[in-house]
């Protein structure tokens, strides 16, 4: 085995904020006072928040600390499935916080905005080139986001055509946002059952549409990491009822260049800026889930939308079936700012990406084969399932596999997840980890294998080299203690 | 490409291994009829200097953005932003990172959302807050769905002073669920008429934003004894968090929600995103509540650590009978705001918030001497709608734009009895000369 990349380093402790500090210090330059005070309404006056006063060498201190007990893609291979972690160009961070885009005022008058108008504009072009769809809205925040936009598109359709339905085909492999999203909007999430391929069977969605069912949330490829092969049938079921078909477009980095989501079928698509089109994850958001649609729909699509004028650009709210607005603004556009960028730098190499994503999964799953059980022995898309079926005769789980894969230098993969999977591990490597790091990671894991039976205790120990030993979740949920 | 790292060589060992003969071996099961007939019409790739060329160039026909002395506000606010900011909130250990679902590996996250949580209380004056929403419509949208779930009434009455595209998001979210909006009037003084929510038994949330975007303080504490009244619940809206520095906070008013932007607080205005949506409110809606929480607890050792928790109430357990259907939120932003706090300071706050309370009163009084007459009476923070002596107010706005002013934002397009009065904002970035060059402009 080559040398283990997770070691231990020199890690700080750090107080909370408010530990740090003392009255009357401050980190940051305010402004002179260049005019005279002016009297205050004393019946309307505060006593000031009680937040802390530190100079700038501790803030920096402090966060500086924090971030060392963290574990980002920059660290080391990340492979949590269906989360798309590959590599964060630095390039898009200085994109985005050129003055031009991070100073402008969201209500510029599109004479003064055109740069940013004219970004938005192309990338929603791109978009629908790059998934096969004809029209595109930025506005979502982030893939629930995104799925709620396009649950409300296909609610306004219905309203529209004074066709109420109540419900909505779910399957077992869909993202777990589905079905919330799904609630908001009124509809109950009829759930589908995938076959013994970890695909859906068209039979059973023949079994399950309706005249009342409004539709069906498919995710291509699915959290098994496998195509819906069946995608166009059953897309046919759903619409000879007048259904529509809304994919979950979040693993799209399987397909890039290579599939036609409109040809198999897809009213309503949404995609993860955050996931394929590589901006940072930043600990949890912010991202940008654009919904792409059919023709059809494009009258139902969020407003503001950006729309040519003239020799330019300019944003119109002139779209009466549109659902409404679901950002403050025009969404999150240093977010989109950044994936233009990436765009931009991959052009016809966003194929390659998907291709090598797919193979870096298949070449994973084969070298894994053996040392983790593989519930679904079948070439894969971009990321794979496994379960700790083999390690369970040894009364060692998945989740203490995760934790002792820590010591190893590695982010454990996404667990327990989709539940479709009896104690799975779901791996996507992602196109930008080399064979070198995949084999180190699959090293790893035929390590801890190799642990969980001859020393079991050390995984039930683990993690052994991170900032905290394992943490107490039942207590912080019995007794939540939110704020200090 | 150079983020892809797989050589030749790579590549064929590693088909070897699957037994694949070439990568489209993968793609066979993608059925020939849904397979893209050409490749990608995209623009050719381009080299990271040419990259910087073109967007260098879009980002320099964004004129607005650099060339103009800018009295905008309406939601998005100018402040200075320390370099310490982004710098710490740049750090790739935080960027480039998940949301922390493997605590051991994620306690710098987890520790700044903890913090993060519990200044964004303080500062509101709430008891809890979670890990952050999009933006501060959504937020609120999220409120007024939160209190349609307690309360289970069937009414929402949301001010018309309320910023007018946060009023189309809880539009937008509210209709699937049948509910109707009641839009309270505003008075002659810029605050909120309350007489209607009197006589609205069903109301389930009174939703009102303070500063409303008129820039003038609401009266909270009276619109929070009748909603109570009721049995409805009182979110208040903010998009400018810097007057909690000056201002009485919603949570000392009465408010059950308290949930607005936090751009203000060291994130850029990128064109409207990304900010933070803020969300506070009272323990004891901890469970009712939308959204990631980070929870303190111990490790096995005893040692204090932080863990994402109550998922029980999110989308991965309940699935359909989740609070919400948030995943990804705002961290990033979030820690950006904590970490603008954090160097704020308390002390730093308060100078900061009458800093900009002092310039706006600056500007009214020297606007109203020349001429312009301020519509509303009510105390403002750092925004305040003005009245032009003569026409309309888009053209004093296009006039002032040749002279190479942003003359703030004009309300006609919102309230078309507004239509001669335009939005003026003044934060500490603009200076005793820069007011005097506004107004001199428009004296002449």
């Amino acid at each position: 085995m080559s040398e283990r990349v997770g070691t231990q380093g020199l890690l700080f402790n750090e107080p909370l904020l408010w530990e740090r500090g003392s009255r009357g210090r401050s980190g940051m330059s305010l402004p002179r006072a260049d005019v005279e005070p002016a009297p205050v309404y004393e019946d309307l006056i505060g006593n000031g928040p009680d937040i802390p006063d530190l100079s700038e060498p501790e803030v920096v201190r402090h966060y500086t600390r924090l971030s060392q007990w963290n574990f980002g893609i920059d660290s080391n291979m990340y492979p949590l499935g269906s989360c798309t972690m590959k590599y964060n160009p630095k390039t898009n961070e200085k994109q985005a916080a050129r003055s031009g885009f991070a100073g402008a005022h969201p209500l510029l008058p599109s004479e003064l905005s055109q740069g940013a108008l004219q970004l938005m504009a192309e990338l929603e072009q791109y978009l629908a080139e790059i998934t096969g769809l004809d029209a595109a809205t930025l506005q979502p925040a982030a893939g629930a986001q995104g799925e709620l936009t396009g649950m409300l598109i296909m609610h306004a359709w219905f309203k529209h055509h004074d066709d109420r339905r109540s419900k909505i085909i779910v399957p077992d492999t869909a993202h777990g946002t589905n079905p919330a999203s799904a609630a908001l909007c009124g509809y109950r999430a009829v759930p589908a059952a995938s076959g013994p391929d970890g695909i859906l069977e068209t039979a059973v969605i023949d079994r399950l549409m309706d005249d009342e069912t409004a539709g069906i949330m498919i995710t291509n490829p699915n959290t098994l990491g496998f195509f819906e092969e069946n995608i166009k049938a059953i897309a046919q079921t759903v619409h000879r009822h007048g259904g529509l078909v809304y994919c979950d477009g979040a693993n799209m980095n399987a397909l890039m260049g290579i599939v036609d989501l409109a040809a198999a079928g897809v009213d309503i698509l949404h995609l993860n800026l955050h996931k394929t089109f590589s901006t940072p994850h930043g600990g949890g958001g912010p991202g940008s889930g654009p919904v792409l649609v059919r023709k059809k729909l494009e009258p139902f699509l969020p407003v503001p939308r950006v729309i040519p004028d003239g020799k330019g650009w300019r944003l119109s709210d002139d779209f009466p079936l549109s659902i409404g607005k679901i950002h403050a603004f025009q969404g999150n556009f240093g977010v989109m700012v950044k994936a233009y960028s990436y765009i931009r730098s991959m052009g016809a190499d966003l194929k390659r990406a998907s291709q090598l994503a797919v193979l870096n999964a298949n070449y994973l799953k084969e070298r894994l084969k053996g040392v983790l059980h593989l519930p679904y022995d079948r070439p894969c898309m971009h990321e794979c399932v496994f379960t700790d079926a083999l390690q369970q005769p040894h009364g060692i789980t998945t989740l203490e596999m995760a934790k002792r894969l820590m010591d190893y230098g590695f982010h454990p993969p996404t667990v327990y997840f989709p539940l479709v999977v009896k104690g799975a591990l779901m791996m996507e490597p992602t196109e930008t980890e080399s064979r070198d790091d995949i084999d180190r990671f699959v090293e790893a894991l035929e390590a801890v294998a190799k642990e969980a039976a001859e020393s079991p205790e050390l995984l039930r120990e683990a993690p052994h080299v991170c900032k905290t030993e394992r943490l107490d979740e039942t207590e912080a949920a019995r007794n939540p203690r939110l704020t200090g | 490409m150079r983020y892809l790292p797989h050589t030749d060589d790579d590549i064929s060992t590693m088909l070897r291994v699957t037994g694949a003969d070439s990568i489209n071996d993968f793609f066979t099961v993608v059925p020939e009829e849904l397979r893209r007939p050409s490749e990608m019409a995209l623009p050719d790739a381009l080299t990271e200097w040419e990259l910087n060329d073109r967007m260098a160039a879009l980002s320099n026909a964004n004129t607005g953005a650099t060339d103009f002395l800018s009295f905008m506000g309406a939601g998005s606010y100018d402040h200075h932003i320390p370099e310490t900011v982004p710098f710490l909130a740049g750090r790739s250990e935080f960027a480039t990172s998940y949301t922390p679902y493997q605590p051991e590996l994620s306690q710098g996250t987890l520790q700044a959302m903890y913090e993060y949580q519990t200044l964004v209380a303080r500062l509101t004056g709430m008891e809890i807050a979670n890990a952050s929403m999009y933006d501060g419509a959504s937020a609120l949208a999220e409120a007024i769905l939160m209190a349609l779930r307690i309360t289970k009434k069937n009414t929402v009455a949301v001010s018309a002073a309320v910023h007018p595209f946060y009023r189309q998001v809880v539009r937008t979210y509210v209709e699937p669920t049948g509910c109707s909006v009641l839009e309270l009037p505003v008075l002659e003084s810029g605050r909120t008429d309350l007489s209607t929510l009197a006589s609205s038994a069903n109301c389930a949330v009174a939703a009102l934003q303070s500063p409303n975007l008129f820039g003038c303080v609401e009266d909270l504490p009276t619109a929070a004894r009748i909603i109570h009244d009721q049995g409805g619940l009182l979110a208040a809206s903010f998009t400018e968090p810097v007057a909690f520095g000056l201002y009485r906070p919603p949570g000392d008013d009465g408010a059950d929600v308290a949930c607005g932007e936090g751009q203000s607080l060291g994130i850029p205005r990128s064109f409207g995103g990304p900010g933070v949506g803020i969300f506070c409110t009272r323990s004891r809606y901890v469970r009712s509540m939308p959204g990631r929480l980070v929870g303190k607890t111990r490790d096995r050792s005893g040692k204090r650590g932080f863990v994402l928790t109550l998922a029980t109430r999110e989308q991965h357990i309940r699935r359909e009978r989740a609070t919400s259907n948030i995943c990804t939120n705002s961290s990033l932003c979030a820690l950006s705001s904590a970490v603008y706090l954090a160097s704020l300071g308390g002390s730093g706050l308060r100078r900061l918030a009458k800093l900009n309370y002092d310039k706006t009163e600056y500007l009214k009084r020297n606007l109203s001497e020349a001429g312009w007459t301020m519509p509303f009476t009510s105390p403002t923070f750092n925004e305040f709608v003005a009245r032009v002596p003569r026409g309309d107010a888009e053209e004093v706005h296009r006039g002032l734009r040749e002279k190479g002013i942003l003359a703030g934002v004009p309300l006609g397009r919102w309230y078309p009895d507004l239509r001669d009065c335009l939005l003026l904002c003044v934060t500490e970035t603009a200076t005793r000369e820069d007011m005097d060059r506004l107004v001199s402009e428009v004296r002449s």
